[in-house]
């Protein structure tokens, strides 16, 4: 049996419920492995430590008196953008670098209603801003599987973490491919739930019509086992969808025989690495060998998904990061008796540079004279991308391509060209922009990096997208390699 | 269209981010070449087309109007930067005149 923090969060929970090891050993193990690996990896913001050994208390008592659910005792990180009562929350940034929230995101009350682990708080982009972690205000990730490339962004703290065996699994955010493309970049699962599945209450809000939370963990079980937990309906959130939640566990087992996969062409084109392509071209091999039908289909308005974005997102974080003023909470510049003043520096010394510009883009965008060039315009296409996901949908169950365009690049490599670092999430971004789930999985290496394959699905087709992914999984072998640290 | 220098020092104004001279130059060039790559929208017809605000068909949500606790107010100061007695402190809003 490998080391207890090797396991995966289902191993864990099987092993607490036959009593063969306790949530006190699974939290010192994971605590003793943060210890030895976090100097190189940087993967969390804050650690929690003392919370970890007293919520590790409360499982096992628990446990002890036989409750319990999968997740009971396990321990895990959250992204630093979802609010932990009395527990920092930084966003990456400098301008909350000592907020504490009062109150939990109805997802960390759903985690601790199962009496799980906080092990600490994932590293991350700036205001979930980034493909690469680079922004984070305090340090950056580094891939485990190389420790001079990136580990991807924005939930880069989470993916990496959950690669060098940090924590068990960790929750992240996406709104253009923040949970996804990390994911792939360091070989490990990562789900973007359909958007209204899981309550956006409490998660720090960047683009609202486009972010999701969801799960990174180091199996499909995984991941279906924490949706399980976290999906559902939350009337603090107006945009969560009222509808029962099935049991994506149960959902594994059903068999894809017969199921009918797209492949289309326009994520396969331009832009994508050779390395990549061939890797993807042996997971669909794999994919037909499961008796699952694949046909080309086309998504022609897929290459104006990035602009269309790269105009919504800034737009809508321009006014989300409006509420940084300085007064209410977060970082407040005071050396100065005039208001305006303290507003502008508040902001200017509070906010980092990819912040700053997508600001500044999204104000732009919506001001006077350009809103119907740039946002109404994109808003319009954004119908037609939704349109063909739609029409395409009518044919086949879900769609499969690559989650990244490449590997995971040098650390430093595009931090100085922004339209080079916003390429990197081409393969994600259309799937928010209608709001559907999309799930990255391992799915073989290039140049000795690992490889995502991305499922993409019609809304709330989150069982059908488990189920692809459990089978192609349990065919190959690649959940099962580590990264060699 | 590249940005010029105005408009740069505009939009930073609109949204009360102040900017070093070198982020002006900075962002003079890369919201520049950003925007550029916006302009292959154009090419799209979307006449007729109604814009998407929310990707998945939901309406306006109601709910009973039913009393209920509000946050704590130690709570909500609770990250106030500058605080007096149960209020915010900020800076002074209106000026004085003729004193």
């Amino acid at each position: 049996m490998p080391e207890l923090w090797g396991l995966t969060a289902h191993e864990a929970g099987d092993l607490l419920r036959r009593r063969e090891t306790s949530s006190h050993e699974l939290t010192e193990a994971s605590l003793a492995r943060i210890g030895a690996v976090e100097p190189h990896i940087k993967a969390y913001t804050t650690v929690t430590d003392e919370v970890a050994r007293k919520h590790a208390r409360e499982a096992d008592e628990a446990i002890a008196r036989g409750e319990g659910s999968p997740l009971t005792g396990v321990p895990m990180q959250i992204k630093d953008l979802i609010c932990t009562k009395g527990i920092r929350t930084t966003c990456g940034s400098r301008m909350l670098e000592s907020f504490v929230p009062t109150y939990d995101a109805t997802v960390t009350t759903r985690l601790y209603d199962q009496r799980i682990v906080l092990l600490g708080k994932g590293n991350m982009d700036e205001f979930a801003m980034g493909s690469s972690t680079e922004n984070s205000a305090f340090f950056p990730v580094h891939n485990p599987w190389d420790l001079e490339r990136v580990p991807g962004g924005s939930s880069g703290g989470g993916a990496a973490a959950v690669a060098a065996r940090e924590c068990f699994y960790a929750l992240g955010s996406d709104t253009g491919g923040s949970i996804r493309q990390p994911a792939a970049l360091c070989g490990v699962v990562g789900l973007k739930p359909t958007y209204g599945l899981v309550s956006r209450y409490g998660l720090v809000a960047f683009a609202s019509s486009l972010d999701q939370i969801g799960p990174i963990t180091r199996d499909v079980t995984d991941a279906a086992l924490v949706l399980n937990c976290i999906a559902g309906h939350d009337p603090l959130d107006s945009t969560s969808i009222p509808r029962p939640v099935p049991d994506y566990a149960r959902a594994l087992q059903e068999g894809v025989k017969g199921l009918r996969l797209g492949i289309p062409a326009e994520y396969y084109g331009e832009g994508i690495d050779a390395g990549v392509k061939e890797v993807l071209e042996e997971a669909a091999k794999v994919l037909e060998g499961l008796g699952i039908h694949l046909e080309e289909v086309s998504l022609p308005s897929t290459r104006y998904a990035l602009a269309c974005y790269y105009i919504i997102a800034p737009s809508e974080c321009s006014a989300n990061l409006a509420r940084y003023d300085g007064v209410k909470y977060g970082f407040s510049y005071q050396d100065t008796d005039d208001m305006w003043e303290a507003m502008e520096k508040t902001r200017q010394y509070g906010f980092g540079p990819e912040v700053k510009r997508r600001i500044m883009l999204g104000t732009y965008a919506l001001s006077a004279g350009y809103y119907d060039a740039y946002y109404l315009k994109a808003q319009k296409v954004r119908t037609l991308i939704r349109q063909e996901f739609d029409e395409v949908f009518q044919r086949v169950d879900a769609l499969v391509t690559p989650t990244s365009p490449s590997v995971a690049f040098r650390l430093g490599e595009k931090t100085a060209d922004p339209v080079q670092m916003y390429l990197s999430d081409i393969c994600t971004i259309p799937v928010n922009m209608a709001g559907l789930p999309g799930i990255s999985l391992p799915c073989g290496f290039s140049e000795g990096m690992p490889v995502g394959m991305q499922l993409i699905g019609p809304h709330l087709s989150e069982e059908t997208l488990l189920r692809v992914a459990y089978a192609y999984e349990q065919a190959t072998p690649w959940h099962t390699k580590w990264p060699p640290l | 269209m590249p940005l010029s220098r105005d408009e740069v020092i505009h939009i930073a104004t609109l949204c009360r981010l102040g900017l070093s001279e070198e982020d002006i130059e900075v962002f003079q060039e890369q919201l520049s070449n950003i925007l550029e790559q916006f302009e292959v929208l154009q090419e799209v017809d979307t006449e007729d087309v109604e814009p998407t605000g929310h990707s998945v068909a939901l309406h306006s949500v109601m709910r009973d109007d039913e009393p209920r606790p509000s946050s704590d107010k130690e709570d909500v100061l609770a990250n106030a930067p500058r605080r007096e007695g149960d209020s915010f402190r900020v800076k002074a809003v209106l000026e004085e005149h003729g004193a």
